[in-house]
């Protein structure tokens, strides 16, 4: 990750998200979701809206794995999304946007372009 | 090195590049491809998803550069506008000319645009290419209603994609029926309500006349002399052939179009060839995408001398429209003294299955399927292998009933030679030779080892059955494996959970699991710690699913629903009032639920601890609405105050709700008390239903409404109160212990060896002596009951779980909503 590329921005404290799950935050009128792999420490950060229906619920969706690649499920029509770069595993026709997101001194960033 | 020129980079080119590649013919010839498109060839058949979302290249067959690592000279943005028969070359847009030995002709197809005064105005589009997506999006925003005209699978299609974008949407058919070549009258009867009830327009019988409007359109005119405004068309009624460039070379072409070639591919010239959707062979232009890699394939095994002839193909197609299955396959719609026809239709939930069979009862003929389709794959094959049909061949459409599933033919009895996945013509044969030679024992990796199920995907399920009847012949086990991340049954963890008393998730996936869980994992865990320690849910929170988690069901809009428990549907005038209040307060929508209690809609999630702090103060509890747990007991007047009422049959149904409230269970649970046989509270549509007679108490079990309606049987008669409850304890305990996940007891019960007969030897006669034991089980689990939203506004904690942002008390301002009937509901 090239993190000069990015203007970092304050999203709230680790503690402040649930572990092995996510949470939503507000940042410029953006919402996005945060989800937190307390399992092997990794952060994961994408827009909080499902471009299924879109509504703004994808923090609040089950996190888990597919062979290894971090997945969030949208809780109102399941479906599934690449953590990693946003794809939706079973409609290839959906996709979200992701931030990259780093941790330093207990504070949880977003990056923006 | 002698060179072959190929017209045409869509579906079928590109499989004849695919093929090529694969094929001896590459060391002869060099391969120049043109096509007219800015786009490598791409994947027409998901075109809709380009519309929703998908980039472009996503949609590629094949990435830019692999035409280059396969010495393929791909020229995109480049159309042929001339064929030299004499000289043997073509000649480009460009002015560019191009010397060939061998020239195939895959021109593709265009839509089909009937004749119609006025095309020329803005606003009036067709489907067919990604740049025609690209226009019809950028136009959306100055729409508000849009017409489709063309009511086939491409019509829906873009219907679909408009109406999903927020536009009001007709569709408009010139025949009298939808879906015309696929469907008879009575299918497309069904479709139509379907497509009604989704807030389509539809109108049949209607040929558009002109396009109403100065420069742009406004309105359709039909030559019935009706109108329709509408400010976006999308004419999707067909395809035409492309057959231009053949015609001014001089090549036959069909009378109703399309470039004539016999079943080699061949035209009258020896060195040009032609496939796809631009050619008529044996009388038909073939406009799905199997048959046209057929006729690449068979072309590819001609240029190297072989003998392959194009023969027809099998013209089944599955879809999954809008909200529904529609499927035909065989001879869909054949008719006459020689066939008969086994017809199911159910108008209330929207299904429609017809199979049309010879007179002598003997083979499948073809047939249609809407609404639901799961034995598409199968009567296919006994249509395609020409098996003998089976006694009953009403059971492929039915179900079996009291017998083996799909009327006695599975998997097994079809012949190596069925080709199972016709995308990539793939055989039986082919799949279990994998299996058996490459160990490939799971679905994906059959998929890589083969490539069936790669295209579509619709025989994916067939290769599961495949694979499992495989394991079996074998001796194998199969186990139901919960996910990739647990090797175990739903059975099995049980007993581990219970047996090593693990209390969390994340102990039992690091004991006995990998990875970090999943959808499936996560809930069904959730579930079987709750049935099993009934500990406060929301302590583990996010590995439950969204309506646990937050202890209240999401609605559109990611809204959230309330519903408060009223044991037995019994409510005092106060109660009521509260909830009114309430309602009044926070603005919810207020609807009474079919299980009598009432619910409110449209709580935003940071809503819910204080509306439940309110309804909590004024004496209620959470109903478990969102859990798959007890839901209500529902009960009829009952002897207090019907003069028919045997027993009081409310008092028993409150003491019934209060005494499982909280029970987690693999589905949700329902019951129902009736007082007397007139079964008022409907106790017999319930998973548990208890009707009163002279004596005591009927025990119904396994009942239930829904989509899969089904009268629960009689477990016992005439017991006492007592006997009731224990009966009770003991028969959902032992179905708490042995369903699968999201089983309801109907199904469970269809499902268990031995059937109503083996329960009751369980519950009643205790044959596994195991009923103290289940009695005690219970009384464990309900004695933990605690009510979960009680515990959530007591403490600050817990409360802090249901913030809409982490960082801000801001609230969430994408919710809108807008007015019905005097109360709100949420906005499209």
């Amino acid at each position: 990750m090239k993190t000069e590329e990015y203007q970092w921005i304050e999203a709230a404290p680790v503690e402040e998200f649930p572990s092995n799950g996510g949470a939503a935050v507000l940042i410029k009128g953006e919402q996005i979701a945060i989800f937190h792999f307390s399992n092997e420490n990794r952060w994961f950060a994408t827009q909080n809206k499902c471009p299924h229906k879109a509504e703004m619920v994808i923090a609040r969706g089950l996190t888990g794995d597919s062979d290894g690649h971090p997945k969030v499920v949208c809780p109102l029509h399941k479906r599934s999304f690449s953590l990693e770069n946003g794809k939706c595993f079973s409609d290839k026709e959906y996709q979200l946007k992701t931030y990259p997101v780093k941790v330093e001194n207990g504070m949880v960033y977003i990056g923006f372009e | 090195m002698k060179k072959i020129i190929l017209i045409g980079n869509g579906m079928t080119g590109f499989k004849f590049c695919e093929k090529f590649v694969a094929s001896s013919l590459r060391h002869e010839y060099e391969l120049l491809v043109f096509g007219e498109e800015k786009h490598p060839a791409y994947d027409r058949v998901h075109l809709s998803s380009y519309y929703t979302g998908t980039q472009a290249d996503d949609l590629y067959l094949a990435p830019s550069n692999w035409y280059l690592e396969n010495k393929i000279h791909l020229r995109t943005n480049e159309k042929i506008v001339q064929i030299d028969r004499e000289s043997k070359s073509v000649l480009s847009e460009q002015g560019k000319s191009y010397a060939y030995d061998i020239l195939v002709l895959a021109t593709g197809s265009s839509a089909f645009v009937p004749p119609i005064n006025g095309l020329n105005k803005k606003g009036v589009f067709v489907y067919r290419t990604l740049s025609d997506i690209d226009e019809i999006k950028k136009y959306v925003p100055h729409a508000k209603k849009a017409a489709i005209i063309g009511g086939g699978l491409l019509g829906l299609e873009a219907a679909k994609a408009v109406l999903d974008d927020g536009l009001q949407t007709s569709i408009i058919e010139f025949a009298p029926r939808l879906m015309p070549r696929q469907l008879d009258d009575r299918a497309a009867e069904i479709l139509k309500t379907t497509l009604q009830e989704l807030d389509l327009e539809i109108l049949l019988n209607k040929s558009t006349e002109k396009i109403i409007g100065s420069d742009k359109i406004e309105a359709l005119q039909f030559t019935d002399g009706s109108n329709l405004k509408t400010d976006l068309l999308i004419i999707s009624a067909g395809i035409k052939p492309r057959d231009e460039l053949a015609k001014s070379a001089g090549l036959e072409i069909h009378p109703r179009g399309g470039i004539l070639v016999n079943s080699r591919m061949e035209t009258a010239d020896p060195s040009i060839f032609a496939i796809g959707e631009c050619v008529v062979v044996h009388e038909m232009v073939w406009g799905l995408v199997a048959p046209c890699y057929e006729m690449a394939e068979v072309l590819i095994d001609n240029l190297q001398n072989g003998s392959s002839e194009f023969l027809g193909f099998d013209l089944s197609s599955k879809l999954k429209l809008i909200g529904t299955d529609v499927a035909s396959f065989g001879d869909a719609m054949v008719k006459d003294e020689n066939t008969k026809t086994i017809i199911y239709e159910n108008k209330a939930s929207g299904i429609y299955k017809r199979l049309n069979i010879t007179k002598d009862c003997k083979y499948l003929l073809g047939g249609i399927l809407v609404g639901e389709s799961e034995e598409f794959n199968l009567l296919k094959q006994v249509v395609n292998n020409k098996m003998p049909l089976p006694a009953n061949p009403e059971d492929f459409i039915l179900g079996a009933r009291g017998g083996d599933s799909s009327a006695g033919i599975g998997v097994a009895d079809l012949p190596g030679s069925a080709i199972i996945c016709s995308c990539e013509n793939i055989s039986k044969e082919n799949i279990e030779m994998a299996i058996e030679m490459d160990e490939a024992q799971t679905v994906p990796l059959i998929k890589k080892c083969t490539k069936a199920g790669t295209g579509c995907g619709g025989c994916i399920p067939m290769l599961d059955d495949i694979l499992t009847h495989y394991l079996k012949s074998q001796g194998l086990e199969v186990r139901k494996t919960i996910c990739e991340h647990f090797d175990y049954t739903r059975q099995e963890l049980y007993d581990i959970i219970k047996v090593n008393e693990i209390k969390t998730f994340d102990e039992l996936l690091k004991q006995y699991g990998k990875g970090s869980g999943c959808e499936t994992c996560k809930p069904l865990i959730a579930s079987l710690l709750a049935s099993i320690w009934n500990d406060l849910i929301v302590k583990q929170d996010t590995i439950q699913d969204t309506n646990d988690r937050f202890l209240a069901n999401i609605q559109q809009g990611g809204v959230y629903s309330v519903v408060p428990r009223v044991p037995g549907g019994e409510i005092t005038p106060d109660k009521l009032i509260l909830i009114g209040q309430v309602a009044k307060k926070y603005d919810l929508y207020t609807k009474i639920t079919g299980g009598q209690r009432v619910d409110l809609f449209g709580a935003r999630v940071d809503q819910l601890p204080i509306i439940w702090e309110e309804l909590i103060a004024g004496g209620f509890e959470s109903g478990h609405a969102y859990g798959k747990s007890l839901r209500t007991v529902k009960s009829c007047v009952g002897s207090t105050w019907c003069r028919f009422g045997m027993h009081d049959s409310v008092s028993f149904a409150i003491e019934i709700e209060n005494r499982y409230k909280g029970l987690r269970s693999p589905h949700k649970l329902k019951g129902g008390v009736s007082g007397c046989v007139r079964e008022c509270a409907e106790a017999r549509s319930k998973d548990f239903g208890i009707i009163a007679t002279e004596k005591g108490w009927n025990l119904f079990v396994c009942g239930n409404g829904g989509a899969n309606p089904r009268h629960a049987d009689l477990l016992a008669s005439d017991l006492s109160k007592e006997l009731v409850i224990k009966y009770l304890d003991r028969f959902l305990m032992y179905y708490i212990k042995t369903a699968e996940p999201l089983t309801r007891t109907s199904k469970w019960l269809s499902n268990l060896e031995g059937g109503l007969k083996y329960l009751q030897d369980v519950v009643i006669n205790d044959c596994l002596s195991i009923g103290d034991k289940l009695e005690t089980e219970m009384d464990q689990v309900l004695s933990h009951y605690k009510c979960e939203w009680t515990e959530v506004v007591k403490s600050p904690e817990l409360r802090k779980k249901f913030r809409q942002f982490v960082n801000t008390d801001q609230k969430d301002e994408s919710i809108k909503f807008v007015s019905l009937r005097d109360q709100k509901m949420p906005a499209k």
